[in-house]
């Protein structure tokens, strides 16, 4: 195994998870997409934690700390969804479009 | 390292096993008609995530990644899909109409990266080296240290992070009540 | 890793020997680990069952119960002696003590814990038979038997510590379940304040315990009771500086759960709780800790901390006389029986501060039946006439005939009344009283023999005789709830017999035999003999306060109404209000904290900054004024009339990028960071 394989594998999830963020409409897919990403970003630090073999394992704790802060985006993300969708019956962000002038 | 050689170590072979699904699952992620089916395909390519990074030895990352993100992040997904009423099933306007537009950003981004993983191979060199620590699995005490030594303050912070999005979360989903329920108690 | 220490056998008593028991005192921890495998069972199934888990904790108590039984008949035919420790973590030395400390977790049988065990189970198991009938079709009945499981099992836990940090642990867990049960109605406030008082009380004493053990346990290296004691019968150095504090300090602990002067005041506020609470807080569980560790650590007393009795008895003594007074005004029946529990305890606690170790336990296990018996009979009135005040009740003798008969056995026997079981216990700790030198003391004693007789009476003529009082039509509990009664007025009336002075029945002796069954000397008091005059003296005050009270209380023989007519001017507000003790603690403990202080704060508010802030408020209004007249009418205005309008312009092009489509964003977002990228490699 080589340290390229996994950047260009991340390279590749990240692409489609910008993909994903610019094509969907629907709230809860784009947050997925998100996840696709940070899934990538995860994918990269794992792997330059072991080309770097560091004594501390930086990326493997940096790999932690996105996923920690992954769920907390998504557990926010979520009840703003879900508040959207109390006030306006949809969860399509094109109608969100209050903060236009 | 020519793909030759590439190939003809077993363990890539067990990446091609994890890779490929896992594009494929992405692209579903991103592509199905159906919300559920989307994050369930998200559940499969995270799954294959975590086997990656237990080819790189990163145990306890995988782990987490599997009781976090397949345990937690996705039924609250699905919760969150449920609680919204989103169409569960096929629906049309998922996406938008033109994706060409996406399509060619996410291009852009993939050539950009693309690029830049050659210039840092480069620049840095052994980028086509066999990774150096693969096969001993990273002591758990050593993330343990890490996070409490050298990442004490941003340790700190996710917590007070997790505090707030969980207080902000209670915060945005709960309902309004008008003065008259909020004297009565209800909804507490 | 575990440790079987062989019975360090210095002296056994009249040189019996020690066995260390058979299958069922190897296998005692069962009897500690089955009621917290029912709590956690009828927490995760008890819904579902026919019997909403009673049925649980009832089977595991009955299975405690065959197996204390066993262990007491083993016992009384020959002495058990079995102490297992399982060491849990090593602490260390602390720096302290030349020897390695730890912390061990195991059971302890011997003729004390047997006895403990025993009457757990036994009471244990009739209140909980009780209690399935009584709690029928109540709130929370799942949740209350978990308790009651936790509750018995944290008293099992206690019982059969080896070491002083299991006895807190086990301590403590009494204390939660109680708090749990007392509040279990917390729907209504004063319920839920009565847990919370009784948990904070507890919780003032406990600080003694621990303070305690951590002064006892590492000057002497060790938190096992059988090494505290050896050391105490040794007169070991390492206790020489600790004895007499740490032995007071560990009293104080006592003091709470035991409900000594002054801090009683939780128990009768703990009458909240359902009435089969009452019942195995009052006889088994709760109170009876406190007397338990006295016991346990008795040679501490008896050997070294002889000092630390000049303020133990006389607590001991104002509690047993002092507090039973109030009984007498008391409305609440169950109220009743706990300001008597109150009592009760002091002579107890007065025994084994006197150096009467058989004595004391020994009206602990008399007072286990009759006063288990009492609440339950008290329960089954309260469950019939639905009210637990006296005024509702009366005429209930001819109704409730088989809860009327139980109660008088109990409380004839609780007013001392040859030869039924608080007879012959009293008698002892009389005895022991007059022996041990302390003659004022028994003689207050005695009088409080009286107090106890002029109360039951009372109580038994207020709540059974004249004419009914409440509304309904009370009739008799079913055989559920009578069936325990039944089965508990039976030792009410004969345990007594097993510890006549000088009477060894046969192969199974007496009761001194078996607690005395322990590893090391200890010099107390029994009697050999049946001391005439004192029983004759504990006779009289018993005789004449039932006299008495049926003079004062005994239903009017025209309108055969009871009469509650202890009516004295000075005398009965005293006692209404418990001698002021709470309205003490809340004005001279609690207010003065909350008081002073606000106002103190209150006064600096109003002063101090209002002062300050008035004064920086009109300062700033005088410089105000100046600056408004000189520069804000001349040289701004302009300034800002100019900016508002650049601003303006520029708005209203830049608003045309706020498209409010977020995809647009988005993309901006993607594009903005890929220029970035790329520049950034190209820079670098």
């Amino acid at each position: 195994m080589v340290l390229t394989q996994f950047l260009v594998l991340g390279a590749l999830m990240f692409s489609i998870g910008v993909f994903g963020l610019l094509s969907r409409r629907n709230a809860v897919t784009i947050l997925l997409s998100v996840e696709l990403m940070l899934a990538a970003v995860n994918i990269n630090l794992v792997a330059f934690e072991a080309f770097w073999n560091t004594a501390a394992a930086h990326g493997q704790i940096f790999a932690i700390f996105v996923i920690t802060i992954a769920a907390a985006e998504v557990g926010i993300g979520l009840a703003i969804i879900l508040l959207v969708f109390r006030n306006r019956a949809s969860g399509n962000i094109d109608e969100l479009d209050l903060m236009r002038w | 390292m020519t793909l030759a050689d590439w190939i003809a170590e077993p363990v890539n072979w067990a990446f091609l096993a994890m890779a490929f699904p896992m594009v494929l699952a992405a692209l579903r992620v991103v592509t199905s008609r159906n919300v559920v089916h989307a994050a369930l395909f998200l559940v499969l390519a995270l799954a294959a995530s975590a086997g990656l990074f237990l080819l790189l030895s990163a145990e306890f990352v995988a782990w987490v990644l599997v009781l976090v993100y397949i345990g937690a992040v996705v039924v609250l997904f699905l919760f969150g899909i449920m609680i919204t009423r989103a169409p569960i099933g096929k629906e049309t306007n998922l996406s938008h109409k033109k994706i060409w537009p996406a399509a060619v950003a996410s291009l852009a981004v993939f050539g950009v990266t693309f690029w830049l993983i050659y210039e840092l191979g480069e620049q840095v060199g052994g980028f086509s080296d066999t990774l150096p620590a693969v096969g001993q699995a990273t002591p758990t005490e050593i993330l343990g240290e890490g996070f409490i030594n050298i990442y004490l303050i941003p340790f700190e912070a996710v917590g007070f992070l997790l505090l707030a999005a969980l207080i902000g979360g209670i915060t945005l989903a709960r309902k309004d009540l008008s003065p008259a329920e909020e004297r009565e108690g209800a909804g507490l | 890793m575990v440790n079987v220490s062989l019975p360090l056998v210095l002296a056994a008593t009249d040189g019996a020997e020690l066995s260390s028991g058979g299958f069922f005192a190897a296998t005692a921890w069962i009897m500690l680990l089955l009621p917290f495998v029912a709590f956690l069972a009828i927490i995760l199934v008890g819904k579902r069952l026919k019997g909403l888990g009673a049925e649980l904790a009832i089977g595991a108590m009955g299975i405690n119960l065959v197996w204390a039984s066993v262990l007491l008949v083993q016992n009384m035919l020959e002495g058990i002696y079995r102490e297992v420790g399982l060491t849990i973590a090593e602490i260390g030395t602390l720096g302290i003590t030349d020897q390695n400390l730890s912390f061990e977790l195991g059971f302890v049988v011997d003729g004390l814990s047997i006895m403990m065990y025993w009457v757990v189970a036994f009471v244990g198991f009739l209140v909980f038979l009780y209690a399935h009938g009584y709690m029928k079709g109540d709130v929370r009945v799942p949740w209350f038997f978990a308790s009651l499981s936790l509750f018995a099992g944290s008293m099992l836990v206690l019982v059969g510590a080896p070491n002083l940090i299991q006895l807190i642990i086990g301590w403590e867990g009494v204390g939660l379940a109680s708090y749990l049960l007392i509040g279990h109605y917390w729907e209504h406030k004063p319920n839920s304040d009565a847990a919370v008082k009784a948990f904070m009380t507890n919780k003032v004493a406990d600080v003694g315990l621990i303070l305690g053990t951590i002064l006892i346990g590492p000057s002497l290296g060790s938190f096992r009771f059988s090494a505290l004691n050896q050391a105490a019968a040794n007169h070991s150095e390492s206790l020489e500086g600790v004895a007499v504090v740490g032995g007071l300090l560990l009293f104080f602990g006592a003091m709470g759960k035991s409900a000594q002067f002054p801090l009683h005041v939780w128990l009768p506020d703990a009458m909240a709780g359902p009435t089969p609470v009452s019942a195995l807080m009052h006889a088994a569980t709760m109170v009876t800790a406190g007397i338990y560790l006295m016991a346990r650590t008795f040679p501490l007393y008896q050997e070294m901390a002889t000092d630390a009795r000049a303020i133990m008895l006389p607590i001991a003594v104002i509690t047993l006389f002092v507090l039973g007074f109030l009984a007498l005004v008391a409305d609440d029946l169950k109220r009743v029986l706990a300001f008597s529990t109150v009592s009760q305890l002091g002579y107890m606690m007065a025994a084994v501060a006197a150096g009467g170790y058989t004595a004391g336990l020994f009206h602990l296990f008399t007072h286990a039946f009759f006063k288990a018996l009492l609440f339950l009979g008290a329960g089954s009135v309260i469950h019939a006439v639905h009210s637990n005040n006296m005024s509702d009740m009366g005429g209930l003798r001819k109704s409730m005939p088989v809860t009327f008969w139980t109660f008088v056995v109990g409380a004839v026997s609780l007013a001392g009344v040859i030869p039924l079981a608080g007879f012959w216990s009293k008698d002892e700790i009389l005895a022991t009283l007059g022996h041990e030198g302390y003659t004022l003391f028994m003689w207050v004693a005695i009088l409080g023999a009286f107090v106890t007789a002029f109360y039951m009476t009372r109580a038994v003529s207020l709540t059974f005789l004249g004419t009914y009082k409440g509304t309904g039509h009370p009739h008799e509990s079913p055989p559920v709830m009578t069936g325990p009664l039944v089965a508990l007025a039976i030792p009410s009336v004969v345990a007594g017999l097993f510890n006549i002075p000088g009477v060894t029945w046969g192969p199974i002796g007496n009761f001194t035999e078996w607690v005395g069954h322990r590893v090391v000397p200890m010099g107390d008091y029994h009697p050999k003999s049946i001391e005439w005059d004192l029983a004759a003296y504990g006779l009289i005050a018993a005789g004449a306060g039932i006299l008495l009270g049926w003079r004062l209380f005994a239903p009017d023989a025209a309108t055969q109404t009871a009469r509650d007519r202890l009516r004295i001017p000075v005398l009965y507000p005293l006692l209404h209000k418990g001698y002021y003790i709470d309205d003490l603690y809340m004005k001279g403990v609690v207010n003065p904290i909350k008081g002073p202080v606000a106002r103190a704060v209150d006064w600096v508010n109003a002063y101090v900054i209002d002062t300050v802030i008035n004064g920086v408020g009109a300062l700033t209004a005088r410089i105000g004024e100046l600056v408004y007249g000189r520069f804000d009418q001349q040289g701004i205005d302009l300034v800002l009339n100019a900016t508002a309008g650049g601003t303006g312009w520029a708005g209203g092009r830049l608003r045309l990028l706020q498209s409010g489509k977020v995809r647009q964003y988005a993309a901006g977002f993607v594009v903005g960071a890929l220029l970035l990228v790329i520049a950034l490699v190209i820079v670098i």
